[in-house]
């Protein structure tokens, strides 16, 4: 993306003023309509929603973020624990999910590789494999060239059975998987050596939104195993993962936010990481001018109802 | 016996899961039983693939409405099949992972799957936009109530929340946005949640033991039961 000067000013900054003057004195002509009652066609609103998230994807528009404590948590624990541990990270999710989702797995296996843990992968969803190759090709290939498969990291795969895979897993591993995605033996996996199950992780992360996920490595896992249990998930999923916070789920990154957050607080700590691929931060952008955009709408929808309302009142 | 055999397996198998959660001895068998499921969940596979091509297969041949979809589905099902099964194209022998790198299932899985997947999910923020705009009207004291916490959750989930009210002064932090969103998350949210979760917990018991002590028997086929 071109990042030119235009009469001292950054153009990413012009374009942004540029953006929300276009979509605010849009959103002031419908409020103007609205007072003399005028209703807002579908294809207006879908027209807004489109120029407020496709706009701030073409111009850069980022943000720095300060983590929220159940977001410092997760990165607290990883950051906490000593090198060598091992660490799960299940991909539960599917491409639908993966943009919400799928930069909380990148970054969270960045945070363990860096910390020289060794990561378990698996997936209780049967497109999960698909989604960790991305973590696969985007972190470990391009970031961590020298880690090698079965020694710093190894990807169990997928298995059928959602809950039921949890229930074996969590008092024996091997039963569940013999082998690990490349039918190399379970016993023969240097990086497993001295695990039998899911009792003997240091940590295990969750990323999904769907069925199975957090809540149920939660419910099967980490509450009746004693294993200390983190996640993230899609944003209109967290709501429901609170009650189990702080007790039986450490930390949590909900939605892209909680993303973005992680991303932030990472590379402040990892300054050598600063030109890591941020997709979480940038799309935030959309989302803050969309999270407005659907605001306003909910005014002036409310503006027409008070309306419509007192003329009922008058007759 | 049609019914009495289900029926008595039911109640065997309920009752030994049940003791193996308390009773160490008998521990391990609710394992293999949860390793049984997972064998049969594998089976579901061959249930769903078939049921699909059954019913598109039919909708093609009757030529019912939009069959030309059905096309598409049955082309794009035996296609993502075979190049599953049979490995085309991948680096490793029949062996190695399905979507190894390079693999025609990998590339129709990136290519074709992933944006679609995607897509179709990108097109929610245009109905979550449209349907707002409809449906978040302040009617009642509970439908303004509702509104207000839907305003600070999208607020405090973005920059601009935290922007908005940085100017308050520490003693009235409690109202900056962002901690406004977390106190409704972790105070309100939690304890509807919780009554939720508790309700559910309750009615999976109580469900469990019409299942185990023979009072529900739908799933035998008795409708009336």
């Amino acid at each position: 993306m071109w990042n030119g000067h235009i009469w001292g000013m950054k153009v990413h900054n012009l374009g942004v003023i540029l953006v929300l003057l276009v979509i605010g004195s849009g959103l002031l002509w419908l409020l103007a309509r609205a007072l003399r009652g005028k209703e807002v066609d579908r294809r207006v609103i879908f027209a807004f929603i489109f120029v407020s998230v496709a706009a701030p994807l073409l111009i850069t528009m980022t943000f720095t973020f300060r983590a929220t404590p159940i977001v410092e948590a997760v990165f607290d624990k990883i950051e906490s624990l000593p090198p060598g541990s091992h660490v799960l990270i299940s991909y539960d999710f599917d491409p639908a999910m993966a943009p919400e989702v799928q930069p909380m797995a990148n970054v969270l296996t960045r945070h363990a590789l860096v910390r020289n843990h060794k990561v378990i992968f698996m997936c209780l969803f049967a497109t999960g494999q698909g989604q960790l190759n991305v973590t696969l090709r985007d972190v470990i290939a391009a970031d961590f060239p020298d880690k090698l498969d079965g020694i710093d990291y190894v990807n169990l795969g997928y298995k059928a059975g959602n809950e039921g895979v949890l229930n074996v897993i969590v008092s024996d591993f091997k039963k569940m998987f013999p082998t690990d995605v490349n039918t190399v033996p379970f016993d023969s996996i240097e990086l497993l050596d001295g695990i039998k199950s899911c009792k003997d992780l240091d940590l295990v992360i969750s990323i999904g939104g769907g069925l199975p996920g957090l809540k149920e490595w939660i419910l099967f896992v980490g509450d009746p195993g004693g294993v200390p249990t983190a996640g993230g998930v899609a944003a209109v999923v967290a709501p429901q993962l609170y009650p189990y916070y702080p007790r039986q789920l450490l930390g949590l990154l909900g939605g892209v936010k909680g993303a973005a957050e992680y991303e932030s607080h990472f590379r402040e700590r990892y300054p050598q990481f600063d030109d890591m691929p941020t997709p979480a931060i940038i799309m935030m952008g959309p989302q803050t001018i969309a999270h407005i955009v659907i605001m306003s709408f909910i005014v002036i929808g409310n503006i027409l109802y008070f309306r419509e309302r007192r003329k009922g009142r008058r007759v | 016996m049609r019914r009495e055999i289900p029926l008595a397996i039911t109640i065997f198998v309920g009752f030994l899961l049940i003791f193996s959660v308390f009773f160490p001895p008998v521990e391990d068998l609710g394992e293999n039983f949860s390793l049984f499921f997972d064998i049969i969940a594998v089976f579901a596979f061959f249930l769903g693939g078939g049921n699909l091509v059954r019913i598109h297969g039919k909708k093609l041949l009757k030529r019912k409405p939009d069959w030309a979809f059905s096309i598409v589905t049955l082309v794009g099902f035996f296609l993502m099949l075979a190049a599953g099964l049979f490995k085309i194209g991948n680096p490793g022998d029949i062996s190695s992972n399905v979507t190894a790198e390079g693999s025609l299932f990998a590339i129709m899985y990136d290519n074709i799957f992933k944006p679609l997947g995607a897509t179709m999910y990108a097109l929610l923020a245009f109905f979550v936009a449209s349907a707002s705009y409809r449906a978040f009207r302040a009617k009642n004291r509970e439908a303004t109530i509702l509104l207000s916490a839907a305003f600070v959750i999208l607020l405090g989930s973005t920059p601009l929340g935290a922007l908005l009210t940085s100017w308050m002064p520490d003693s009235l932090s409690i109202l900056e946005i962002p901690n406004l969103a977390v106190w409704i998350l972790s105070s309100p949210n939690l304890a509807g949640q919780r009554a939720i979760i508790i309700g559910i917990g309750l009615g999976v018991v109580s469900m469990s033991l019409r299942l185990i002590l023979g009072v529900e028997r739908s799933y035998l086929g008795d409708e009336g039961a």
